[in-house]
């Protein structure tokens, strides 16, 4: 099957008052027709700027200095900037991680719901009016009419985020990018919105490339995770390889982070922390904190290595004959 | 002394200083507000070094001359140096300026920290009163001011402290209250610091940076309004050489004599532009270096 | 709270304010500190007279009794006489006060429809040319003295190229409109008198053009820098990711916020402006509070200077009212908090 959207040895650096900072190493990603993808990694690993890419939503100090992102035979970074916005919300949408402050203050919400449909299609007002309304109620929102006459400020975050959901999906894109779209909700408006995610997937069979921090989280919406470390893709597989046999010692370390119910004894962490972009390590980014670290790791960035059918792992550790 | 001598020398070092200049060499218009300001305070300094004649010194014969070799701006209907009269014109401003913000600050940031520290029907009842004098235009006030005490220099310093103090006031208030509920005051006061030690170690250094940002645009701001004072008759009084005022005593001979009232006014232009150049310099590299 | 009650609730406070600013300038009246009947009368006055004319005036009340004396002549509209013009100050104020409100108020509109665009411009092209041009420009607008831009614009434009009528709000060939609400352009235009409408207007262009470049760059730098800040919020990365064009983005998006800081500063850039008007009129020759206060203050006219820094008080706490209201209509978050 091919891949709907594959990121190819994407690399990105910041132009910023210190002098340039490279943040993106080679990325390389594949999303498939209906699936749902996690991208997992701590704050500053870069999965967002990653997903920022993939609609180019970069600030101008952040250049892409190489690689491809392929969606449907077209390279997006070599579009130019009306094919780009012909892309943006119609093909791909993106919802982010604070649906109250994305949202405009001070346009009515339906106003601005119906804005990228009358953007991108010949649609009447009217029309675009009742599409709006009935995707509200499809996201769980009862009483559509008075959301679409209130402002942003007049709803609550889980509402909000439904209202996100709803814009980035009114043009039926093909593809779903969620930047850690719970971690600012209750953990009880969390599970609802992750089930309304689930729901919405199987219903237009759309992918979601899924960004969090959090493990159990991927672990409960997607079917395939990557693990991202230090502006690279660590570890890619489904979701029971990864937690079944993870393979990268930073996938273990994470694995072995979560604290089980009924645990008693020292909370594990892992040594040393995630590396500043001006100090970043030499060689493969992790292995300051790897307690598994050879020779070769301080001075070669690993390949991606496959295990198996779609499990895949950049470490040293599992090239043959390398070691 | 030789620590304070250290002290500066290591942070002359310090990357950090080095990261500030390379901000301000990046920022073209924050370089010409400072060199601005230096020339203004050089002038002002060695004004009697730098101006070739004595600036009270009448020549009628030589009265309403243009601009020439000899007098560099001209010279006035009294037959005074314009060039001399403007170098010392600087002195003028720039202690105006710097006498009044100086008071505005002192007493802006007692008011403002006490508002803002202690709350409650304090802070009503010294905001009220804030807002009572905030209700009158700048130069409106101080003009008020300035006829019921009468002209000259230090009145005109005492008027435009009277209006000046109320925007220190607000803006000292407003940081203390943000800084108030950061967890190190907190904690601070649970350790048992007595409130007037937590005052002046922890809540004042937070709150000072956006008042100093607003100093030094005052600095221009002041010297502005106290040439509209000396415009209005109510500042220094002749002969002294303040720029308002030379600026209005030129005003009758606008249609034919231009310089008189054209040098004055354009020192009044730079020395204001300056400050305003070097106070939005700090506040955008103060900016820059939060977000870090 | 709702519209209504904010309305409301800044109208009672506008009430304070007033009082604060009649309390205020009592105090200031009080801090005379030499005799002013002394001053007024000269030295020579015998002090049975001095006597009479301060029991006349009420100096001699204790001065609570003064200042409950002061607002019940405020209210009743009776602030004093002109030692200069020997009418009641309530009188002069009246007469000029339309032909100060009219500058102010065309100085307004020039300053907006100069400095808006500037200041979109200058934020839209951060740190190009453009913007280092603009900026410039609007610092040296807050940094210029208004009386001397009038001065060397009048020398310009009127006194070498001629291009520009003279001093004045009317040619003096030209005969005023009958008086309605003491704005020329208005009564000109009511009355079908059109050769005064075109000859006020040109008297109003240079006076408002050197009053309205303050308000001009003020207007541009917080048009700026609201708009960078608003440029940098979630809300226009959303409607970016939805596909919209940057134009749209930045006209229906971006400004409509950006508009509203902008909207807070022109009602204290009003307040500049009547202070442009106190140190311009004259060089204008033009008959309104702006003149009548600083020759006031020339002659030392205790009673119309005073009552004029009133008067101009309470026209600034009009102004920003005014821009209080308009702020709730722009800001659904104060409509429906």
């Amino acid at each position: 099957m091919k891949p709907l959207l594959e990121i190819r040895n994407l690399r990105l650096r910041f132009h910023t008052l210190r002098g340039d900072l490279d943040a993106l190493f080679g990325v390389n990603l594949k999303i498939y027709p209906g699936e749902v993808l996690a991208l997992v990694g701590e704050s500053g690993s870069g999965k967002t700027i990653t997903a920022l890419s993939i609609l180019r939503l970069l600030d101008p100090t952040a250049e892409i200095t190489d690689g491809e992102i392929i969606f449907e035979g077209k390279d997006l970074l070599k579009l130019s900037n009306d094919e780009i916005i012909d892309v943006r919300g119609k093909e791909i949408s993106i919802i982010f991680q604070e649906p109250r402050s994305s949202l405009n203050p001070v346009m009515k919400v339906g106003d601005q719901l119906i804005e990228s449909l009358m953007a991108h299609t010949k649609i009447s007002r009217d029309e675009a009016y009742e599409i709006a309304l009935k995707l509200l109620s499809r996201v769980g929102l009862p009483d559509p009419k008075r959301i679409m006459n209130s402002y942003p400020h007049e709803l609550s975050g889980g509402m909000a985020q439904r209202v996100m959901i709803a814009m980035a999906l009114i043009l039926r894109p093909k593809l779903l990018i969620a930047d850690e779209p719970t971690t600012a909700l209750d953990v009880t408006i969390q599970a609802q919105i992750l089930a309304l995610i689930k729901e919405l997937v199987r219903e237009y069979g759309i992918s979601v490339l899924f960004i969090t921090h959090n493990l159990a989280v991927a672990a409960e919406i997607a079917d395939r995770i990557a693990v991202m470390y230090a502006g690279n893709v660590v570890e890619v597989g489904y979701v029971d390889d990864i937690f079944e046999e993870p393979k990268h010692p930073y996938t273990i370390g994470l694995l072995r982070s979560i604290p089980k119910p009924g645990y008693e004894g020292e909370l594990y962490s892992m040594k040393g922390e995630i590396p500043s972009l001006l100090k970043m390590p030499p060689g493969c980014h992790f292995h300051p904190r790897c307690p598994y670290t050879i020779e070769i790791c301080k001075s070669k960035a690993p390949p991606m290595i496959k295990i198996d059918g779609n499990h895949e792992v950049a470490c040293w550790l599992f090239m043959e004959g390398e070691v | 002394m030789s620590s304070v001598i250290k002290a500066v020398k290591e942070y002359l070092e310090s990357e950090d200083f080095r990261f500030t200049v390379a901000l301000i060499r990046k920022s073209p218009l924050t370089i010409l507000g400072i060199i601005l300001v230096f020339l203004l305070v050089l002038l002002a300094i060695f004004a009697p070094i730098i101006a070739p004649y004595d600036p009270l010194e009448q020549n009628i014969d030589i009265r309403l001359q243009p601009p020439s070799s000899e007098h560099f701006f001209g010279t006035d209907q009294l037959g005074r140096d314009i060039f001399s009269r403007v170098v010392w014109g600087a002195r003028i401003s720039l202690i105006i300026g710097v006498v009044v913000v100086s008071i505005s600050l002192f007493i802006g940031i007692v008011i403002g920290i006490f508002a803002g520290y202690y709350g409650g029907k304090i802070d009503e009842v010294l905001m009220r009163v804030t807002d009572m004098f905030m209700a009158f235009p700048r130069l409106i006030l101080a003009m008020a001011v300035a006829v019921a005490l009468g002209p000259g220099l230090f009145n005109t310093i005492l008027a435009m402290a009277f209006v000046w103090w109320s925007i220190y006031a607000r803006l000292i208030r407003g940081s203390t209250l943000q800084v108030k509920n950061e967890i190190y005051v907190e904690a601070a006061r649970a350790v048992g610091a007595s409130n007037l030690r937590i005052v002046f170690r922890h809540v004042l250094p937070m709150v000072i940076t956006p008042a100093l940002v607003q100093a030094t645009l005052d600095l221009g701001g002041t010297i502005l309004t106290a040439a509209g004072l000396g415009f209005l008759g109510l500042g220094v009084q002749p002969p002294t050489p303040e720029w308002g005022l030379m600026v209005s005593e030129g005003r009758h001979y606008i249609s034919s004599q231009w310089w008189v009232s054209t040098f004055p006014g354009l020192m009044i232009l730079l020395a204001t532009l300056g400050f305003n150049l070097l106070g939005d310099g700090i506040r955008d590299i103060l900016d820059v270096r939060e977000r870090r | 709270m709702d519209l209504k009650t904010y309305i409301l609730r800044r109208i009672i406070l506008m009430i304070f304010v007033v009082w604060g600013v009649l309390t205020l300038t009592f105090i200031i009246s009080h801090m005379i500190p030499a005799d002013p009947i002394g001053a007024i009368l000269g030295p020579q006055a015998p002090p049975e007279l001095v006597e009479k004319i301060r029991h006349e005036w009420g100096l001699d009340k204790p001065l609570y009794q003064q200042y409950i004396d002061y607002i019940i002549n405020f209210l009743k509209g009776d602030l004093g006489k002109s030692i200069r013009t020997n009418k009641p100050v309530s009188y002069d104020l009246m007469k000029f006060f339309p032909a100060t409100i009219e500058l102010a108020t065309f100085s307004l509109i020039i300053a907006i429809i100069i400095g808006i665009p500037i200041g979109i411009i200058s934020g839209v092209k951060k740190d190009t040319m453009i913007d280092h041009i603009s900026r410039l420009f609007a610092l040296s607008g807050v940094s210029t003295p208004v009386f001397w831009l009038g001065l060397v614009l009048l020398y310009i434009f009127y006194y070498m190229l001629g291009i520009l009528p003279g001093p004045g709000r009317l040619d003096s060939s030209i005969s005023a409109p009958p008086r309605i609400t003491g704005l020329l352009l208005i009564d000109s235009l009511v009355t079908g008198r059109f050769d005064a409408f075109t000859n006020a207007l040109l008297h109003l262009v240079m006076p408002s053009f050197v009053l309205g470049f303050y308000s001009a760059a003020s207007i541009a730098r917080i048009t700026r820098a609201s708009l960078l800040e608003v440029l940098s919020k979630d809300y226009i990365r959303t409607a970016r990711s939805k596909g919209l064009k940057e134009r749209i983005v930045i006209f229906r998006h971006a400004l409509r916020n950006a508009l509203i800081p902008t909207v807070t500063v022109i009602g204290l850039t009003y307040g500049s402006l009547l202070e442009g008007a106190v140190l311009t009129e004259t060089i204008f020759a033009w008959p309104g509070l702006g003149r009548y206060s600083s020759q006031a203050c020339l002659y030392m006219d205790f009673m119309a200077v005073m009552g004029s820094v009133l008067l101009i008080a309470l026209i600034y706490s009009i102004a920003n009212l005014i821009v209080d209201i308009a702020y709730a209509f722009l800001d659904p978050r104060i409509r429906y908090g």
